[in-house]
């Protein structure tokens, strides 16, 4: 079982992906030679070629475009964005086509694209470097989100999002690249089921927290602080935010009856806002015995000096009051 | 067009002040004082240099991720510009901003930009406020090779051209937009005919002489002014330093860098011109004291200024 990073553990993905399925490529800005910003796809370009290893120019635009146009007719694209900030520059490929085609032209097409992008703050990148917009696209019928939060489920859940026949954003939080952990490199599954599936990252009775993403590694590091070793606390890990296992969620809210979401993003129309408001709204409000909480982002943008940036991102101190508020 | 000494050496002046300024940052880089990243434009100063110098305080600039040069060059004190990347008060935008995002209104710097092209289509609105304004001034816009192939930067030429918009449009081709050669992502015969396309009249100078963009900037804003038209320089040069911090440069040969360096390298060429022209070495050394020496006293007193202080920056978020 090799030790890796989320970012190596994807381009394993990638690599398993594009030696199985001749239809398959990649494009983007850097992803060739320069092995991609961030090195997730070193060594590809050497493997399977600039045929299949695409570099192009600066154009977010059409690198989303190109991946509808080919995913419509038999080829499987999986493009790179570099930073997530810059899919606003592909917005209309991405919202108003891709989304929308298969729903549109009554199911006489599929858009099986996958958009891959390196999220979140933490980096010292500053305001347009180091944004969380993953619930931009789960505002968007069409579309699933996936946003893994370690090495094993970013390759799992990568290969799930290829597999899948809709458009999948794939948001990739800058940090899971820098953490490794053994990665069992499974085959490519038969089917996307592990899409909209949360998976349960620490068991526990008292209370549960909801998270996703890095903000996952957070929560664990709050959980595991002394003040916290008398109580039982599980851990939700969304991995998809779009759809969102609500299953998964409930389960765990009979069983502890408190309810945490810790969320990087800001609040405002966030996936932590819908997980609140779905409990809420369901018969789990009669199960509730304290009023759910939210810890998020400030409502304000990354500033870039190291401890500006700090305080707009949850801090595992953070989370830790939430939970002793609430315990 | 004859220059004065004046400005020749305030020319050479400006580019030893934006290679000792990046320099500076380089070791401070170095020493983990700095958080994030930065673009350095080590090897470029001259279009930054010449094209600032050309402008009045009145004239705008928009910039791009590679800014510095241009701040300075606009007349930024770099004592701001230090304590804006070390996170402290005195800093241009308080610590906010960063390497990537330095604007300083007060010269005429509408702001350094992170986003590739972003700034072109904000150089139209700015201009189209002087041509409703009825100012007679106007905004140099750079940005890169890589800019070139993002739709805004169609947008925006197309819309200057048709609006007889004040804006000088400068694309400092330094030949790579990070990895990517501009040769291999620029279609068509030269990133200045895309200017010609639209109508714009456009040229490609050597952008590391520094008295060919000074002049080309002067002329093309005199005429600006008087024929009310948009005008595009393409500004060849070339980036010493990786893209960024993590940059491994595995996309060009040592060779062609050590050929930029040694036989193009803006500042050497001028220095070697004026001395020629007379200019004694003893001069041009009494001017690099005095940068050096700048430098020296900016870089301590931002080490010396106060952290910016943690405000509510939900609140800062809105006017
Ligand atoms: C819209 C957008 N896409 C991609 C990037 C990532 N990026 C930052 S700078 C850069 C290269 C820009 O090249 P160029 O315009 O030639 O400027 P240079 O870096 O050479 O000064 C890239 C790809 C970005 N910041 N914004
Ligand atoms: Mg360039």
């Amino acid at each position: 079982m090799p030790e890796l990073t989320a970012g190596q553990s994807i381009n394993k993905a990638l690599s398993l992906i594009l030696e199985k399925n001749q239809t398959a490529f990649l494009a983007g800005e850097d992803i060739g030679i320069y092995g991609g910003a961030f090195g997730v796809t070193e060594g590809l370009l050497e493997e399977f070629g600039s045929e299949r290893i695409k570099d192009t120019p600066i154009s977010e635009d059409v690198i989303a475009g190109l991946a509808v146009g080919a995913s419509m007719t038999g080829s499987r694209p999986i493009v790179e964005m570099q930073f997530s900030d810059f899919i606003v520059n592909a917005m209309d490929p991405i919202v108003n086509q891709a989304a929308k085609l298969h729903f549109m032209y009554g199911g006489a097409v599929n858009v099986p694209i996958v958009v891959r992008a390196a999220s979140g703050a933490g980096t010292g990148a500053a305001a347009q470097h180091s944004q969380s917009l993953e619930s931009w696209f789960c505002h968007v019928p069409g579309l699933k989100v996936v946003t893994p939060s370690n090495a094993q489920n970013a390759y799992d859940l990568l290969l799930s999002s290829y597999v899948d026949t809709n458009p999948v954003i794939f948001m990739e939080h800058k940090l899971i690249y820098k953490v490794k952990e053994n990665v069992t490199l499974n085959p490519i599954p038969k089917d996307s089921s592990y899409l909209g599936k949360a998976s349960i990252a620490q068991e526990g009775t008292d209370l549960t927290v909801v998270s996703y993403s890095n903000m996952v590694n957070v929560v664990k590091e709050a959980v595991s602080m002394d003040e916290l070793q008398n109580y039982s606390i599980e851990i939700v890990d969304l991995q998809t935010v779009s759809p969102i296992d609500f299953e998964t969620i409930k389960n765990s809210l009979i069983k502890t009856k408190k309810l945490l979401v810790c969320q990087e993003a800001p609040s405002n129309s966030s996936v932590g806002t819908t997980v609140v408001s779905k409990v809420v709204e369901s018969d789990l409000f009669n199960v509730l015995e304290i009023a759910p909480k939210l810890v998020s982002g400030l409502h304000s943008p990354m500033p870039s000096a190291k401890h500006l940036e700090s305080t707009v991102i949850p801090q595992k101190e953070d989370i830790l009051n939430a939970i002793q508020d609430m315990l | 067009m004859t220059l004065t000494l004046d400005k020749q050496l305030e020319l050479h002046r400006m580019m030893m002040l934006i290679r000792l300024f990046e320099e500076a940052l380089e070791e401070m880089f170095s020493r983990g004082l700095l958080h994030g990243t930065m673009h350095l434009s080590i090897g470029q100063e001259a279009s930054a240099a010449g094209a600032c110098l050309a402008l009045d305080k009145e004239d705008l600039i928009t910039s791009t991720h590679r800014g510095h040069g241009h701040c300075l060059g606009k007349g930024a004190d770099p004592f701001k510009m230090f304590a804006e990347l070390l996170g402290r008060e005195d800093g241009y935008c308080r610590g906010r901003g960063g390497s990537m995002h330095i604007a300083d209104l007060s010269n005429g710097n509408l702001g350094a930009n992170g986003i590739v092209a972003g700034s072109l289509t904000i150089s139209v609105g700015a201009a189209l406020s002087f041509q409703m304004q009825k100012k007679d001034n106007i905004v140099l816009c750079f940005f890169g090779d890589g800019a070139v192939n993002e739709g805004s930067f169609h947008e925006a030429l197309n819309l200057a051209s048709l609006w007889d918009l004040p804006v000088l449009f400068l694309c400092e081709n330094n030949q790579y937009g990070m990895s990517m050669a501009s040769d291999k992502a620029v279609a068509g015969e030269s990133i200045a005919s895309r200017g010609n396309s639209y109508g714009i009249e456009s040229i490609q100078i050597d952008g590391n002489d520094v008295e060919a963009v000074f002049e080309s900037v002067t002329s093309f804003k005199n005429e600006i002014l008087t024929t009310n038209r948009p005008k595009f320089i393409e500004a060849v040069t070339y980036r010493y330093r990786g893209h960024s911090k993590s940059d491994r440069n595995l996309y060009r040969t040592s060779d062609e860098i050590e050929y930029w360096k040694e036989e193009k390298d803006p500042i050497k060429r001028y220095i070697g011109k004026l001395i020629e022209s007379g200019v004694t070495e003893a001069k041009l050394k009494e001017i690099d004291e005095g940068v050096k020496e700048l430098i020296r006293n900016s870089v301590k007193k931002a080490l010396d200024s106060p952290m910016s202080p943690v405000t509510n920056l939900e609140e800062d978020s809105y006017a």
